[in-house]
């Protein structure tokens, strides 16, 4: 019972993570729906060969063929199932969405909380680097650099993630510049915690609300990243089925096989849908305002 | 404000040179060698020590460097290491009203599609019209604009064939050739544009309309339609520019893409055949001067926005 009431110096409540998709839920139709959509999609991607009775690329003589009940979303110009790679593409996309946040998400933190909490010549070096790169859009950054390390799946990843490492610089230098004021850190200090310790235990759980946002967010802008650098060529070369390469291919045959051109984008559309819908409801329960402003990828 | 100017251009030129460095040294340290590449991997090592040495390649990297900003200071970007070795400059050119015809209409559908949407949006408020129209933005915003070109191309051109699937036709041979080739990218372009800008002006609309000057100018009865054209929209109108940049970055990304569905030899088109080619030269000249575009149009967006707002300083 002696122990004191830290009153004034005591970290203000972090943004409570437990639950937090339950609460999600619970105050957002959209959300749910969001939340249900990539659930499936996930799901699918994983169990894909369960799922299917085909293989994404065994061919079949029959041709291009429009949907029917053997083959709900038709066929391509090889007689491949095009509801069988849809769902395989969805492995990619998912796979490279998620990942390539994640490193972003990873190296800006690193670089954006070390730029904020050291200051000085390291802050000036990482910034100018990071204002560089925000001076151009996400994707284009991804195109410069699939220019330098040449085309294929693992260097769109690596563009992919650099590309987005200036967002999440940005944000957690700007949270910590604030939260490194506050008098708890000054306390952890006066007690002897580490620079490490203070920045990573006691600053960036604290800073943690707007990244989780923008992480979100940005999944869906690196999906779109991924399948606009396919659809380009740019990405997987082989016959490896991912959602911009199907699309890119179905121009071919855009005027006798409206399918292959439609139902891969509304793919897209839905995942990168979903993924927004929750990113909203996540910026209103955290009660973020935007920070890049949405669409910018 | 011109002591903001002067800086913010001084920073415009300090990023394309850093870009333009970047660039230049990025692409010599990666593998893959262009001679090599030039000559096709046959390999015969005495004719590429002559392409070497008359392309300066057997000169330390960084009077290479030297040589190369000297020469694109005067706007030679090089010739293309392919076929009929082209100028960079000249594919370039070729290029650009392309792509600025294209940016440009983009723009212009974007804002005929956003401006009512978003005044709707805002006057009618949690109208079914409002939900639509935000229903609709959250679509735009989600749809790659790719897939709008094919949806585009597989409606108008393949079923209805109303336009031109693919190419381009200069504006010197004739107003509605030039139109109708670039009508159908410009909405493929457009649309996430105008998604965001219907979002914009709908909420600074309505940021505008609880104010006490339009409340004063509602109490004098003044007309509606004058209340907003006049009052309130251009007011409205501020805060839009401020997504101006993002606006920016959104067309000419989609430029990027779009221009490569509809066969379009725009910038986007030069820079994706550069790189699926590994010409570097190209490569190099269209990356510089897409960020020379995209850098003086956002000093051109950022002094904008203080000319028509004095109230803001950047100190």
């Amino acid at each position: 019972m002696a122990v004191m009431e830290a009153t004034k110096g005591a970290p203000p409540e972090p943004p409570d993570q437990r639950w937090v998709w339950l609460r999600l839920i619970a105050r957002d139709r959209k959300a749910m729906v969001g939340l249900i959509v990539l659930a499936v999609m996930t799901l699918a991607a994983i169990f894909a060969p369960f799922l299917t009775p085909y293989d994404p690329s065994a061919q079949d003589f029959a041709m291009i063929g429009a949907p029917s009940w053997a083959h709900p979303l038709g066929t391509d110009d090889l007689g491949r199932d095009l509801l069988t790679r849809l769902i395989y593409g969805a492995r990619i996309s998912l796979f490279v969405g998620t990942s390539t946040v994640f490193m972003a998400l990873v190296a800006g933190v690193v670089l954006g909380v070390s730029a904020g909490y050291y200051g000085g010549w390291l802050d000036t070096i990482i910034m100018r680097y990071i204002d560089l790169q925000w001076a151009f859009p996400n994707f284009i950054i991804a195109v410069y650099l699939v220019a330098v390390f040449g085309t294929g799946l693992s260097n769109v990843i690596v563009a992919i993630s650099l590309a987005f490492v200036d967002d999440f610089a940005r944000i957690a230098r700007g949270m910590v510049l604030t939260i490194k004021e506050e008098q708890y850190i000054a306390a952890a200090r006066t007690v002897g915690a580490s620079d490490n310790r203070i920045m990573w235990r006691h600053i960036l759980p604290n800073a943690s609300a707007p990244i989780i946002v923008q992480a979100t967010v940005s999944v869906s802008y690196a999906i779109l990243a991924e399948a606009g650098l396919s659809f380009l060529g740019l990405g997987v070369q082989s016959d490896t089925p991912t959602w911009g390469l199907i699309l890119a291919d179905s121009r071919s045959f855009i005027s006798r096989a409206w399918w292959l051109g439609f139902y891969p984008g509304l793919f897209i559309m839905v995942t990168v849908l979903s993924i927004n819908f929750l990113g909203d409801a996540l910026r209103d329960l955290f009660d973020v305002r935007e920070s890049k402003d949405i669409g910018a990828n | 404000m011109s002591g903001f100017i002067f800086k913010r251009s001084l920073w415009a030129i300090v990023v394309m040179w850093a870009v333009a460095t970047l660039v230049f040294f990025m692409l010599r340290i990666v593998p893959g060698d262009p001679i090599a590449a030039m000559l096709f991997d046959v390999g015969d090592p005495a004719a590429a020590d002559e392409l070497r040495r008359k392309f300066g390649l057997d000169q330390p990297v960084y009077i290479q460097y030297f040589k190369w900003f000297g020469r694109l200071l005067v706007g030679d970007l090089g010739n293309s290491i392919y076929g009929s070795r082209i100028e960079v400059s000249r594919v370039i050119w070729e290029a650009l009203p392309r792509t600025l015809s294209l940016t440009a209409l983009s723009f212009l559908i974007a804002l005929v599609i956003a401006i009512p949407a978003g005044l709707i949006s805002a006057l009618k408020r949690h109208s079914a019209l409002d939900h639509a129209v935000t229903f609709v933005a959250f679509l735009g915003l989600s749809m790659p604009d790719f897939w709008i070109a094919i949806l585009l191309i597989i409606t108008f051109a393949a079923n209805l064939q109303w336009l031109p699937a693919i190419g381009y036709s200069p504006l010197s041979e004739g107003f509605w050739p030039w139109f109708s080739h670039l009508i159908l990218p410009s909405i493929a372009i457009g649309t996430p544009f105008a998604a965001i800008m219907a979002r914009m002006i709908r909420s600074s609309m309505l940021e505008v309309l609880r104010t006490e000057y339009m409340q004063v100018a509602r109490s004098k009865g003044l007309l509606k339609l004058r209340l907003v054209m006049v009052h309130a929209f251009p007011n409205a109108l501020i805060p839009v520019v401020t997504v101006m940049g993002i606006a920016l970055a959104l067309l000419l990304a989609g430029t990027i893409v779009v221009e490569n569905v509809f066969s379009i030899k725009g910038l986007g088109r030069v820079l994706i055949q550069g790189i699926l080619d590994r010409d570097y030269p190209i490569v190099q000249g269209a990356i510089l001067v897409v960020s020379f575009i995209f850098v003086f149009a956002n000093l051109l967006v950022d002094v904008l926005y203080t000319i028509i707002d004095p109230r803001i300083r950047y100190d």
